[in-house]
This record gives structure tokens, sequence and C-alpha cells, in this order.
């Protein structure tokens, strides 16, 4: 069992956790993730860990409330315990040789892109963040993102918080003026990702998109978190997420697919939703 | 008199195919008895030598003859970690049964039945406490518990040695609890033999992912002596056909795991499966039986295997195949996938539907000249192609080892295919590092995990015995 030291509400659907789980605490480096499970019968998901101290051993996560799973880990409360917690997965997120870069963040994945800006931000980097919220009531980590960042590009939906308009538009501005990136890291919802990587592909701008598929076990077994990488001569690879990602060369990514194969549960996942509410709706009445 | 071979009792297809009990009951006493009195007890013992642990396979059933399943029981434990694991899924049609003497003239001994039925009675009796062999002080880790891993750890824990077992899953036990079905394997089965590693003393670390959580050099500086891998295999491999990236075409591995390890048939589980009405298995190895039988009881209307070779050359066991086409699969053999097909409106292509399964093109088999591994070649009939109805299809064809060790293991060498490679006993290019099981061989039964875990364990004692 994995405890839950902190618990914070950050916007009406999106929780900050702190779990202690020291062992991964110890690895764990932005761009990486965890799979949890929050009870017996539950299911194993994947988060990206939000960040980490070595010291307290503790490992963060930022979830958005948005199906069975993630409504049972809004109920657990602090003191509470997680059934399991393993990690730290994946590739952290390539940082050598990166004097300047650009962290596109969009809705609850700005909690990802927040600790791989951090993280670039503490090396010495110049770190320019493009973050965007759908509007400012949903706006979480903005104090985070100032002290971690040169630049702060705010950008919302309906202009409630800095710029009206979605982060491409300043991105493009910016590359438009000559300015280039040693690497632009997008952060997010598949189809942000792809518009992102759509944007930086005419001036050639490295891009690397950080892939958040369906997957079970997380260690290289199941093969559910495979996506296809095109290279530019046309031919496709397979690869999956879990040890060979989760970033990835943007350019070579197959979002329509990846797009795709993240709706496989739709029908099920937003059934067993509603499920997990009415089960607490009931035991509040 | 050599009396006919008993048959073990089974549950009826027809029930069976619905449900996820246990399709082969086992013995009953009588019945074990009248198996056991069968065996001649001969004394060159040729079924000792085709059994991957040399059990003392006349000596467990003298114990039956008298109908003393406990001695029977000791017996076995001499050899094996796992007797009622094995005595269900080892391909006994080709080890031990197969070199039986009374199979020259007559049916072979039912080796494997009296195993499961000796391994069940003390299951079933036993409330005896097993008495931990005191320690001898050494530390010795082993990575991953599936059948490899568990017996190495069973064979040292009994040698004195101080165990831990380091688990990815959330579970112990490996493919044995995400990969065979409940119906071929209960997990009651391999949940008792894990207690009885628990009970003597071995620890049994879960969510620990070996290459990421901890690496073998940190195993090595936390005080462990040797190390042995027995992490499985790894990634599933995919035809490289078109399509397979439609929602609805899965690996073997995550259809079994969804199901076995998460639950998914089980309406309180939270993990989700797609069935469909109908379903296509690709391959012909028991991995493949297995996802085919499992998608039937899920509920699917038809179930295909696709094998581009004949029966001769299917490599699943006999039984299982047996099994498979008793409750309904239809074997679509002499049969390769060329492409699979998904739907596609083109005047909406906001259509929720887009990028489902709806069929996979086909196109039949001959076979030609044996391959090098003297199995003959399937070639294309040209103009033979054909389209398959379907929602769900299933990969069931291999896996390739899991990289996450090799890369974070120094000195590790790994064959062209990514295989670890080992020695004579079953020691890797790295000192003090032993590994065993699918890791090394790529996807192979549990009954050679088995034995590469028992050698290992050996070779272990023999460096740490002082």
């Amino acid at each position: 069992m994995y405890k839950i030291v902190k618990k914070e509400r950050l916007n009406p659907t999106v929780t900050f956790m702190s779990v202690y789980a020291p062992l991964v605490a110890k690895k764990a480096e932005p761009g990486q993730f965890i799979i949890l499970r929050v009870d017996e019968k539950g299911e194993r998901i994947p988060l990206t860990i939000a960040g980490y101290d070595r010291e307290a051993g503790t490992v963060d996560i930022i979830f958005q409330v948005v199906g069975a799973t993630t409504e049972k880990l809004n109920h657990k409360s602090e003191g509470e315990s997680i059934e399991d917690f393993v990690g730290p997965l994946g590739k952290a997120t390539e940082t050598e040789g990166i004097k300047k870069v650009a962290i596109v963040g969009g809705g609850v994945g700005s909690a990802i892109a927040y600790p791989v800006a951090k993280k670039f931000h503490d090396i010495g980097a110049e770190v320019t963040a493009i973050v965007g919220f759908r509007s400012k009531d949903l706006v979480i980590l903005e104090k985070e993102f100032a002290n971690a960042s040169d630049r702060f590009i705010k950008m919302s939906d309906d202009g409630s918080w800095g710029e009206k308009g979605l982060v491409t538009a300043p991105l493009k501005d910016i590359l438009d003026s000559g300015e280039r990136f040693d690497v632009v890291i997008a952060i997010g919802p598949i189809i942000m990702m792809k518009f992102v990587t759509l944007t930086t592909k005419p001036y050639n701008q490295k891009t690397v998109v950080s892939m958040n598929p369906i997957m079970i076990d997380g260690t290289g077994m199941c093969g559910g978190c495979r996506l296809t990488l095109i290279e530019p001569d046309g031919t496709k690879i397979t690869k999956f997420a879990c040890v060979d990602g989760p970033d990835f060369d943007a350019f070579l990514v197959d979002f329509d697919e990846a797009m795709n194969r993240s709706r496989q549960y739709f029908d099920f996942e937003r059934r067993a939703y509603e499920k997990a509410c009415n089960l607490f709706n009931k035991e509040i009445k | 008199m050599i009396t006919p071979r008993n048959e073990m009792p089974v549950q009826d297809p027809k029930l069976r195919a619905h449900n996820f009990n246990e399709v082969a009951l086992g013995y009953t006493a009588e019945l074990a008895l009248a198996e056991a009195n069968r065996c001649l007890c001969c004394k060159n013992m040729p079924c000792v030598a085709a059994c991957p642990v040399n059990i003392d396979i006349p000596g467990f059933i003298k114990f039956l003859k008298t109908g003393d399943t406990e001695g029977a029981y000791k017996k076995l434990t001499e050899y094996s970690s796992l007797p009622a694991v094995c005595g269900r899924v080892c391909p006994q049609e080709t080890q031990c049964e197969s070199k039986c003497t009374l199979g020259i003239k007559f049916k072979p001994v039912a080796i494997g039945r009296l195993e499961r039925y000796a391994a069940d009675a003390h299951n079933a009796a036993s409330s005896e406490p097993v008495n931990p062999t005191p320690k001898n002080g050494h530390k010795v880790a082993v990575i991953g518990s599936g059948p490899s891993g568990l017996t190495c750890a069973g064979d040292l824990v009994k040698k004195g040695y101080d165990v831990t077992i380091f688990e990815a899953l959330h579970i112990p036990g490996g493919v044995l609890v995400y990969g065979i079905p409940e119906f071929r394997l209960p997990k009651s089965v391999v949940r008792k033999e894990v207690d009885t590693l628990s009970a003597l003393g071995v620890d049994i670390q879960c969510n620990a992912v070996i290459g990421k959580t901890l690496t073998i050099d940190e195993i090595f500086e936390a005080g462990y002596e040797a190390v042995f891998v027995g992490s499985g295999a790894g990634l599933p491999s995919f035809m490289n056909i078109p399509g397979e990236s439609y929602r609805g075409v899965y690996s073997a591995n995550e259809f079994l795991t969804r199901v076995n390890l998460m639950k998914a048939f089980d309406k309180d589980a939270d993990t989700p499966i797609n069935v469909g009405r109908r379903v296509a298995v690709i391959g012909g190895g028991n991995v493949a039986m297995d996802a085919a039988r499992t998608a039937l009881r899920l509920g699917a209307e038809k179930v295909y295997i696709v094998y581009r070779r004949s029966m001769d050359e299917l490599p699943a066991r006999r039984e299982e195949v047996e099994h498979a086409e008793e409750e309904g699969i239809e074997f679509n053999l002499l049969t390769a996938p060329t492409e699979i097909l998904g739907y596609n409106n083109k005047d909406n292509p906001r259509d929720p539907k887009n990028g489902d399964v709806i069929g996979m093109r086909c196109i039949k088999m001959e076979l030609g000249e044996p391959d090098a591994n003297g199995r003959r070649r399937p070639v294309p009939i040209e103009g033979s192609e054909y389209i398959m109805d379907l929602e769900i299809v299933i990969m069931a064809i291999g896996t390739s080892p899991n990289p996450l060790i090799k890369n974070t293991t120094k000195g590790l060498e790994v064959n062209r295919k990514g295989g670890i490679i080992i020695d004579e006993n079953a020691m890797t290019s790295r000192e003090r590092v032993y590994a065993g099981g699918d890791a090394v061989t790529g996807a192979a039964t549990v009954i050679s995990a088995m034995g590469a875990g028992k050698l290992a364990a050996k070779s272990i004692h023999e460096l740490l015995k002082g």
C-alpha cells in the first residue's frame, strides 16, 4: 500500500497528490510515468510524474477526473493509501546539451509539462513556456510555471487568462520572427500535440511529443501502448510508448492513428464513469 | 494384464465454453489408483530422462500404488517446486509420457494426471506448517516470479538462502497468472504454490520493475551475492501487415492480461475488454488456443484460429487443440492474413466507428519445401484471397525479449534476438548473474523455464556454498 501524504484540489476537476513511494522517488526523472491501481478491483492506469522529493520519498501526480478510476482516486483522502504504485517507467525526457527550449502545455497536460520545464530551468537552459487552458478557472500551476521559465506565454480559449487563442498561435509568431529552439516539447491532448507539430514542421523546428496511450503493465509486455512512427522514406515502425517512450520525435508520430486507438474503450469508460459517480452519489445521500 | 489408460473427467464442452471454471477436473482416488497401477516401474525408467527436471517418476507413482498421496507429493517436491502447475500445463505427451515403456505397445501411463492428483490431494488436505530451513546467511535476488523464478527461489530457500523475489506486476506468478487462463490453470493453484514459498521464507516484493525501480547493480549494492534473471518473454510481435493499429486488434499478451490478471470478465472489475461477435486468433501455439478459448468464454459467437501451416504442424499441445475443437473453435488452417480491414465512412470522417476492425483479408497457403528447422514452408496460392468478416483480431505469433534489464545492466550480453546469453551452468556474461526461462530462450514452456530455474539454483549454490 502507498500512502497519500498530501492532496490538494487545483481546479474543479484537477487534483494534486503526493504519494509515499521512496523507491520510485529515488529514481524519478521528468518525462517518466508511474502506473497505479486504486484498489483491489481497480485497473492499472499510467500517470506522468509531476514532481518528486527524493529525501521525503514522495512522488507527485496531478490528474483530471475523466473516468471511473480517476473518480475513485479523487475520493481518496490525505492519509489514506492506494493499492499499487509502480515506477518510474519509461524514458526520462532528453535534456543533455539543450540550451534553449520551448515547453508547450495544454490543459491538464501542463501538469506534466511543468516538471520538464523546471528540469530545463534547473540545468540552466533558457525556457519559454507556452501554456493554454480553456478558461481562467481551469488554470493550474501558474506560479510554478512563472518561476520555471524565462518567458511565460499564457493562452486561453475564451481570453479570460492571458491572450485569447490556441498555444500554436504564439509559437508560430516566434518561429515566424526567425527565433529557433534546440527543441520544442509539446505535452497535452493528442490533438494539441498534433497541431503543435503541424506548426513547427514547416520551420523544420525539432519537436518532441509526450505520448500517453492506453497501457496495462507499462513494462513492455502487453503491447497495448503501441504506436506507429513513419520514417521520412515512408517506412512504418511499431514502437511501444512504455519502453521506447513516452517521448517521441513529433515529425514521425502517426497522430491520427494514436487518436483512433485512444478511443478503444470510449463507451466502456463512459458507462464505468457514470456507474462510479452514481455509486459515490449514493454514498453521499 | 494392462488396463486401458484412464481418461480424466472433464467439464462438458457445451457448458465450459461459457464459463471460466477449470476444464479438466482431475482424477478421483479410484482412477488415480487404477492409473498408478498401470506403471510397470521398469528398471531403465526412460520417463525420468525425458523430464526436464528429472522427476523420479516411478518413485512417486510407487507411493500412489499404495494410496499414499502425501508420500507421492513429498517425492515430487524433491524435484519440482510447482507440481500442481506442471501436472496441468506440462506437455507430457512430448516429454515423460513419450518415452514410457508401456507406450511402446499400449498407451503410456498418464504421468501428468497422476502428478496433478498427488499435488491437489496435498493442497486440499494439508494444513501442516512448512518448516523453513535454517538460514545460511547468504542473500540471493530473483527477478520475476514466473515458473523459472519460483523454481529457483524454491530450491535456494530450501538450502537456507535468504531469497528475495522482485516482481514487476502487482501480484506474483508471472505468466502463470497473466498468461495462462483460469480454465486451464486456476489462479488458486498458483496462489497456493506461491504461499508455500512465502511460508518457507521467500520474500516477494511486488511492484518492483528491475531496470527501472532498481537496477541489478543496486541489488548487488544492497548486499545480494547472486542474481537470477527470470524476467520472461517481452514485447508481443506483430505481422507488419496493414491495419494492425485498428481498434479491435490485440496482442494475445494484452488480451489475456486484461482477462487473467485484470479480471476483465468479472463485471465488478474496472478493466475493460472488447470481444465482439466474431474473433480471429492468428497463430497456432498454446497462447493462440488460450486466447481463442478465452474469447469464446467472454461471449464471442464465432472464434477462428488462423494458422498458416496444417494441423500436423500446429505447435500447441494436442490436448488443448482437441479441447478447443470440442468447444467449437473453428480452425482456418493453411491460411495467412494479408491485411486487417477497418471501418471507414468516407462521407463522415467524424463517424465514431471509423477505425474499428470489420474484417481481415486472407490468402490460402500450401506446404512447400522444408525450411531450416525441417518444417515445411507455407507458400501462398495465387488468386486464393478471401475476406473474413470480423470484429476482433488477436495476434498470437510470439514475443521478443524485454529490453529493460539488458539496457540497464553493463556487461550483460544478449544474442541477436535479444535473449540473454548463458553458459551450460546458466551463468550470464556478467559475474554472479544467472538467467533462465523465456528471457533466455524466447517463448517456451513452463517446465523448460522451471528446468532453467533449477539449474541456476544449483549453480548459485555451487558459487556461494564456499
